[in-house]
């Protein structure tokens, strides 16, 4: 991935950034110019709260170029409190314990690094929520 | 608007077909395709491929492929959308016919893959989904199939067995299709037990990674006859839809909303439901696509796929055959090319000429195409008249 796409995707990748339509209160993420439910171009910036339920997750054994040295990992879909579904990486525990219906919140993360930029990538990733 | 028929089919060995470059697989399945329908000339060409630069280096398709096909000054466009590229090249010649623009028109699917590495081909592949949200965190194509299969065997009881067996059907018909990449039969113990992809799916749930190409010739009906076209076989609808591109952007994600919009526009267009159909070519990428398609386009109600096919509906004669060809499973599945492939067997079924693998009186067929995780799809209806 290239500097200037990754550094424009900070607001989301760090600290969860959305949008939330002023006429519907749809929450979108990342957040758009239009509203996906009503049509409406008024929005306003929230923070997802970074916690949610487990919809669906697989693990990798044959990963894409640039995450080798990761494989096998787990990634998966979570609904967020707020209503809107985040896909992501779930790490720091036994992906054989997982199931659908687990909590999950999202701890921030080394995602990869990129061999020819050499940025290094930081982003959410979920860790099922041990109430710890 | 004109009726439009499909005059000519070109099919090619598909494989890991190292000797053969882009351009020799685009110019083999159109001139099969022009000998097949016996014209003199084509006045405008279409052609579909997912990601040409990603796999060979290569774009600007719609200069290279007419000048090599001996066609040069032939207006020419190359169309995408990832691997419904194919499906949407017919439709653009179908457009191009209908409306007059052409006489004559040329669909090319084709797809070059097997000249990178394993892991740039997962990372082309991979360029179908979201780039930002879905590929950045490393999430493959058999991975978000495999969230699917997960998500459907968990909300209606989806069983290993009954993804199993849409590989095991598939391979049986490919056996019977010597344009198969791998025409051998499969056990669901093998499938089951072949090597873990993308939990749950396994290497033999997958389509492969394959070279190839595939062309259809169109026109207008009365040109058809004048050609002595017979069987006479008529695109009678075409559907097409999109859906949003991240899978967690879908009210239900195991409802595929395009295929669903796709299969009913195109239905509507022919005046038919799809009980009227005799039989299907579906975008089988993995063994869960082909049984959310079935139950997209209402060939059996939501949750009902997994069953409907190990009961044997879906199988060569069973009550609604899908996939005759082997599907992208058995047959491979280069990407751009398996839109139009779709079409040629559709054509070669309903002219009585599928060998081996024949229906019998099949009168009415149809293929249906999909991009990425069912972010696009296109529906074709085409019936013998
Ligand atoms: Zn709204």
């Amino acid at each position: 991935m290239q500097v200037p796409k990754f550094w424009r995707e900070i607001p989301r990748y760090y600290r969860l950034e959305a949008g939330k339509c002023d006429q519907c209160g749809k929450i979108t993420f990342p957040s758009r110019l239009v509203c996906p439910e009503c049509g409406s171009r008024e929005h306003s910036k929230v923070h997802l709260s970074g916690r949610g339920t487990l919809k669906t997750f697989t693990i990798i054994r044959i990963p894409p170029d640039g995450f080798g040295d990761q494989a096998p990992y787990a990634i998966g879909i979570v609904q967020m409190d707020e209503g809107v579904g985040v896909m992501a990486q779930i790490t720091d525990c036994d992906v054989d314990a997982l199931s659908i219906g687990d909590t999950m919140i999202t701890k921030f993360r080394r995602v990869r690094e990129e061999g020819k930029t050499g940025i290094i990538m930081y982003a959410y990733k979920f860790v099922p929520d041990v109430g710890v | 608007m004109k009726d439009v028929a499909i005059i000519g089919i070109g099919m090619l060995k598909w494989g890991e077909l190292w000797e053969k470059s882009i351009r020799d697989l685009c110019v083999e399945a159109a001139l099969n395709c022009i000998e097949d329908a016996g014209v003199d000339h084509i006045d405008s060409m279409a052609i579909g491929s997912m990601s040409s630069g990603l796999f060979t280096g290569q774009e600007h398709l719609a200069s290279m492929i007419p000048d090599y096909l001996g066609q040069r000054y032939l207006p020419a466009v190359r169309v995408e959308s990832a691997c419904a590229s194919g499906g949407l090249a017919v439709r653009n010649a179908f457009l191009e016919v209908a409306s007059g623009m052409s006489e004559i028109a040329l669909a090319v699917g084709v797809e070059k893959m097997t000249d990178v590495n394993g892991g740039m081909a997962t990372y082309a592949l991979a360029t179908a989904a979201d780039q930002d949200f879905e590929a950045f965190h490393g999430v493959t194509f058999p991975g978000l199939y495999a969230m699917l299969a997960r998500a459907h065997m968990q909300h209606y009881g989806t069983t290993r067995e009954q993804l199993a067996q849409v590989a095991v059907k598939n391979h049986a018909n490919g056996t019977r299709n010597p344009n198969a990449q791998f025409p051998f039969a499969v056990t669901r113990e093998q499938v089951i037990n072949s090597v873990l992809v993308a939990d749950p799916l396994t290497l033999l749930d997958c389509s492969p990674i394959t070279d190839g190409a595939a062309a259809v010739l169109l026109a207008p009906v009365e040109v058809a006859h004048r050609l002595g076209r017979h069987p006479l076989t008529v695109i009678t609808g075409i559907g097409h839809a999109t859906d949003s591109i991240a899978l967690v952007d879908r009210p239900d994600m195991l409802h595929l909303g395009a295929v669903a919009h796709a299969a009913q526009r195109a239905l509507a267009m022919a005046g038919k439901t799809i009980q009227d159909v005799d039989f299907a070519e579906v975008h089988d990428c993995f063994t869960i696509a082909e049984i959310m398609v079935m139950e997209a386009m209402g060939v059996v109600p939501p949750g009902q796929g997994g069953p409907a096919t190990l009961d044997g509906m879906t199988a060569l004669d069973g009550s609604f055959p899908i996939n005759p060809s082997g599907g992208l499973k058995s047959k491979g599945h280069p990407v751009g090319a398996t839109g139009v492939a779709q079409l040629c067997e559709a054509v070669m079924q309903l002219r009585g000429t599928a060998g081996e693998r024949q229906i019998n009186n099949a009168r009415t067929a149809l293929t249906q195409n999909m991009g990425g995780s069912g972010g696009s799809s296109v529906v074709h209806i085409v019936e013998v008249q």
